[in-house]
């Protein structure tokens, strides 16, 4: 939105200036409230987080709200060769990364199908994806982990310990919520956009891929971050189709962490794993969000 | 040529969720063996195919069936008062964002940490946060045992989980924001719409088919929570859904009932979200090109960046 | 939309009859090949296993942090270089790693081959046939304390051989003994709230006596010891439940009056083994009933405990004397689709051998089932309350040793909640438990 008053051109070629807003401080406070309440609501249990992993292991309950004194034995305690916490991340990274491009393919060529193609059958279709997004996961694991161990004939792979073997469910997870999401991004944007590009010879494909896409920026980046952060977070199937310390993700590592006893629960290096494991997600969002509100700056059917 | 496209996504589907869906169908008209040979101790195994028994069980509270209402309830009380809640915010969140200047890198950022927290480290987090002798009781002063059955344990597994997801929607409702061209406010502006009209019949409008898409996922997956619960609560009455209702039947080795409960949670989701798309957003799957059969479907129509702008 | 009219591809039919005949032919498949999940047959009776094959094994078990796991299987591993011993660590909740075994019996792999085994899954994973019978003569069992032998029994048969044993002590304050005028600590409840009501007159801020309440697992353990403790049993040896003796009875109300006068506090509801810990060790709470993990970390020098130097161990309290305490303990069994038994059950007796115990003991301070292991002056020296430990031990009693041990705790915990939290008096709440067990015995 631009801070000078805008300049509207109408049909007829007059040129209109719209009235100025009134109010504008008072909008401008409001705004800056709710960013505040919004920073707030989002980081103040993360800052407990934060919090309770810079406290010495054995104060994991405590309630002071600055730890004294500030330790970080619970971050080393992370890194302890017996956890295997960075080949972990490095696992959560390949398994949630090849997640994410493979859902973005299937999902956009997918969406593509549903948004600008006509056939037959497409709510059906439709239904058929999202369908597969209500059943509990936690039925899925047992005849998931026969299958992938060899347990059917007709499927004789063994793929216990394997990447594919967490990178494929993780995928059917995720791909109803993109392939709807991103077929929502792309209804919104008009066809004649595709038809002006058709106009200079350009294949229909290539029109979407040339103009539709960039502008579906918005959408497609979400899309991925939120396909990224759902794959990150996946633990069951992880944990199911992986007993090699070195394949685990850092979920399923994170789960193994014990405590001084049996009965210790862990809070310390757990909360401080989670804070590993959250930080590079944020630092991901960073660098991608130009990208999101740059899809905005393509201009449009002008 | 479209199902060429849609070939891998359905194929994939089929094998990961379609095939262990119809397993688990054929496994709700069975029963496991559950008798022991008084001579060796052993179970004698063996499936029983009982047809419907499984389901009867269920509904009328029998045997194995006896929490199925209770998980019922509460399925359905934290599907309706959370996504309700977290809609509500996460638009506001949304609009919030869309029209501030600066820190927008900042804001969005930390909009993600909710939902980017692993579950098994933040339902940790709030167990922590939700500790007899917790920081939440200590801002409030008094001492709620929130991990006791009742209504504190409920909302305590709302609070956690609205926390979360409102940022989701939030972030997905932002980017359709986002996807709005701007000149449909400047023209807004010059026929003299205020705010709430503007809001009311541009932008929601115009950003409702991913609001109805990001909410939609949303209802099913709080349809199905069941990680948060677990992890808070345990073994309380107060906080069961359906989905641990099904995981502890299945942890029991009673996977006639497990399977049946899935089913019936699946046939569950399944009505929800067709009640839900057919209220509110038939055109996301593409009705919408056809000629519209209400005149309020009509304004819809010419409202959405379908139709033709002015 | 383009108004291209939809081209009647023979595809789409192709795609979805597709997607319709794989998803049926595997459905088809999948039933006709085992007729159903779960459903198989084990195979042949338990006596049938193969205990001749040899070779690499796997151990799945919660991860150790003292290292000292390691070290063993190094040891092994230099003396059979052929046979092998892999560690798969499993999650750190008992309820995850049983879960983790159950997924591997149901998909029938040999993924693991000795099992880490909560003592109360015995009978479950017995009767199951998820592990097998075990070959009396290949372990020590006469040097493992008996009442830990009797865990791994199933129908006079052994499934599980004892690696460690685990019970509850009391632990109280000397400071706050002295102040009540006691010179010991407390044997029975109705001692330990008289001495509780004194405490409260001076400090009405202390919370007198907590032990696991809250709806868990560890509620089980409370009932099962003050059932015993009160000289009644939730079930007897030939499986028949007993929960509405006039003995389970007392047991329970004895706590139920502690919640009401206000000697164990609400709060108590919530507690786990590490709530209970905690308040005990910020100096809360003064009595607490816990596993002996709390004593080391009680006696922390670093400023973390406030009651290092002033813990005193004892046996639970009972209603006329000193009480029972539940057994705890993790036992070792071998899967039945595992390869390679006959080394699993060589490598079982090495787990449980003398020498082992008490390494394993020094390192990492839990009980072992080792008898000899206790009257080693070592260990002695590193762990005063030892003495007190096997007293626990030899006079614990076990949970219920029932195949369908979910649905009974699940019962039994149920029971004791509501009459803790006041919702149900104790008779009703153990009457109704009675004919929850009752139908739970008849499976």
């Amino acid at each position: 939105m631009s801070a000078t008053t805008p300049e509207i051109v109408t049909r007829d070629g007059t040129v209109l200036q719209a009235k100025k807003p009134k109010g504008r401080t008072a909008g401008s406070i409001v705004i800056a409230l709710g960013m505040a309440f919004i920073l707030v609501y989002c980081l103040a249990p993360f800052y407990w987080m934060i919090v309770s992993a810079l406290r010495r292991p054995s104060e994991g309950r405590s309630t002071e709200l600055i730890p004294s004194p500030i330790s970080v034995e619970n971050f080393v305690a992370v890194f302890d060769p017996s956890n295997h916490f960075a080949r972990a991340l490095l696992n959560s990274l390949v398994v949630a990364g090849g997640t994410t491009l493979l859902v973005l393919v299937l999902g956009v060529f997918g969406a593509y199908a549903l948004a600008r193609l006509d056939f037959r059958g497409k709510v059906l279709v439709m239904f058929l994806i999202v369908a597969t997004s209500m059943f509990p996961v936690v039925t899925l694991v047992v005849p998931l982990l026969k299958l992938f161990s060899g347990g059917f004939e007709w499927f004789p792979v063994n793929w216990i310990n394997t990447y594919q073997a967490m990178i494929l469910p993780t995928i059917s997870f995720a791909l109803p919520l993109a392939v709807w999401n991103l077929n929502a991004f792309f209804r919104q944007l008009p066809v004649e956009l595709e038809q002006a590009a058709m106009v200079d010879g350009t294949t229909r494909f290539g029109a979407f891929l040339r103009v539709i896409l960039p502008l579906a920026a918005p959408g497609v980046f979400t899309t991925a971050i939120i396909t990224f952060i759902a794959a990150w977070n996946e633990f069951l199937i992880a944990l199911t189709m992986v007993n090699a310390p070195l394949m685990q993700t850092a979920n399923v590592a994170i789960s193994k962490f014990t405590g001084i006893s049996q009965f210790d629960t862990p809070y310390g290096t757990k909360m401080a794993a989670g804070v590993i494991v959250t930080v590079p997600l944020i630092i991901m969002v960073l660098v991608f969000q130009r990208r999101i509100i740059g899809g905005l700056a393509a201009g449009s059917v002008k | 040529m479209a199902y060429l496209l849609l070939l891998p996504t359905l194929v994939l589907l089929a094998l990961v969720v379609g095939f262990p869906l119809v397993l688990s169908a054929w496994q709700s008209l069975m029963q496991s063996g559950k008798g022991i040979d008084p001579a060796t101790g052993l179970i004698i195994k063996g499936d029983t195919f009982v047809g419907l028994q499984n389901y009867l069980d269920a509904f009328t509270g029998a045997g194995a069936g006896a929490g199925f209402w209770n998980a019922f309830w509460n399925t359905t009380l934290f599907t309706v008062i959370g996504v309700s809640i977290e809609t509500v915010l996460g638009v506001a969140m949304a609009l919030i964002m869309a029209r501030a200047m600066r820190a927008t890198g900042l804001v969005r950022a930390s909009i993600l940490v909710p939902w980017a927290i692993p579950t098994v480290v933040s339902a940790l987090m709030w167990q922590l946060i939700f500790d007899a002798n917790g920081i939440a009781n200590r801002l409030i002063g008094y001492q709620v045992l929130w991990t006791t059955e009742g209504w504190q344990a409920k909302a305590a597994v709302l609070i956690a989980d609205i926390w979360k997801t409102a940022p989701y929607i939030g972030l997905l409702t932002l980017a359709g924001l986002q996807t709005i061209d701007t000149q449909v406010y400047e023209a807004a502006k010059v026929d003299g719409a205020n705010r709430w009209q503007t809001f009311w019949r541009i932008t929601l409008p115009l950003v409702r088919p991913v609001l109805v898409v990001a909410v939609l996922f949303r209802l099913l997956d709080a349809m199905r929570m069941f990680d948060l619960p677990y992890v808070l609560l345990g073994r309380l009455r107060s906080g069961q859904t359906l989905s641990m209702l099904a995981t502890d039947a299945a942890s029991k080795t009673d996977f006639g009932a497990a399977s049946a409960y899935s089913m019936v949670l699946f046939a569950y989701i399944c009505l929800v979200a067709f009640l839900f798309v057919k209220l509110l957003g038939a055109d996301v799957i593409g009705e919408g090109n056809r000629p519209a059969k209400s005149r309020r479907a009509a304004r819809r129509q010419r409202a959405t960046s379908e139709g033709s702008l002015p | 939309m383009s108004a291209r009219a939809a081209r009647p591809s023979p595809s789409r039919r192709t795609v979805l009859a597709a997607g319709g005949i794989t998803s049926a032919a595997a459905a088809l498949a999948a039933c006709s090949s085992d007729g159903g999940d779960g459903g198989s047959d084990g195979g042949g009776g338990a006596a049938a296993a193969d205990f001749e094959e040899r070779g690499p094994i796997t151990l799945a078990k919660g991860k150790d942090t003292t290292g000292k796991l390691a070290e063993f299987l190094d040891t092994w591993n230099t003396e059979h270089p052929d046979e092998k011993v892999t560690l798969i660590e499993l999650p750190e909740s008992a309820d995850e790693q049983r879960q983790q075994m159950l997924n591997n019996a149901q998909a029938k792999s040999d993924a693991y081959t000795v099992l880490g085994l909560d003592v109360v899954w015995t009978a479950e994973f017995a009767a199951n046939q998820w592990v097998v019978e075990l070959p009396k003569d290949g372990f020590p069992l006469d040097e493992l304390i008996p009442s830990t032998v009797v865990t791994g029994t199933y129908f006079d048969k052994l499934y599980a051989v004892p690696f460690t044993t685990n019970a509850q002590l009391l632990f109280s304050r000397t400071d706050l003994l002295e102040k009540a005028g006691l010179d010991g600590p407390p044997e029975t409840f109705e001692e330990m709230y008289a001495a509780i009501e004194t405490l409260q007159k001076e400090d009405s801020e202390l919370l007198g006596f907590g032990s696991q309440y809250s709806k868990y697992e560890g509620l089980t353990v409370q009932t099962a010891s003050l059932v015993a403790s009160a000289g009644g049993e939730l079930f007897d040896d030939k499986g028949v439940p007993h929960a509405d003796s006039a003995e389970a009875i007392t047991g329970i109300q004895t706590v139920r009056d502690g919640f009401d006068k206000g000697f164990i506090p609400q709060e108590a509801l919530t507690y786990k083994e590490e709530e209970s810990r905690q308040a005990y060790q910020d100096g809360r709470l003064a009595f607490l009933q816990n596993w002996p993990y709390v004593w080391a970390l009680g006696q922390a020098e670093d400023g973390s405990s406030k009651v290092n130097g002033k813990m005193v161990a004892s046996l639970v309290p009972g209603i006329d004397g000193p009480g029972s305490s539940t057994l705890g303990g993790l036992n070792l069994g071998i899967s039945a689709f595992a390869k390679n038994k006959g080394t699993a059950v060589d490598f079982i007796a090495f787990m449980v051998d003398a020498v082992q115990q008490k390494d394993w003991g020094l390192a990492t301070s839990q009980a072992p089932a080792n008898a000899g292991v206790y009257e080693d002056q070592e260990m002695l020296d590193a762990f005063p309350f030892f003495p007190q430990l096997k007293e626990a031990i030899d006079k614990g009693t076990s949970r219920p040793a029932v195949v369908n041990y979910g649905d009974v705790t699940q019962a039994v915990q149920e029971a004791a909640y509501s009459c803790f939290s006041g919702e149900k008096d104790a008779e009703p709440a153990m009457t109704e438990l009675q004919t929850q067990l009752g139908d739970l015995a008849q499976g």
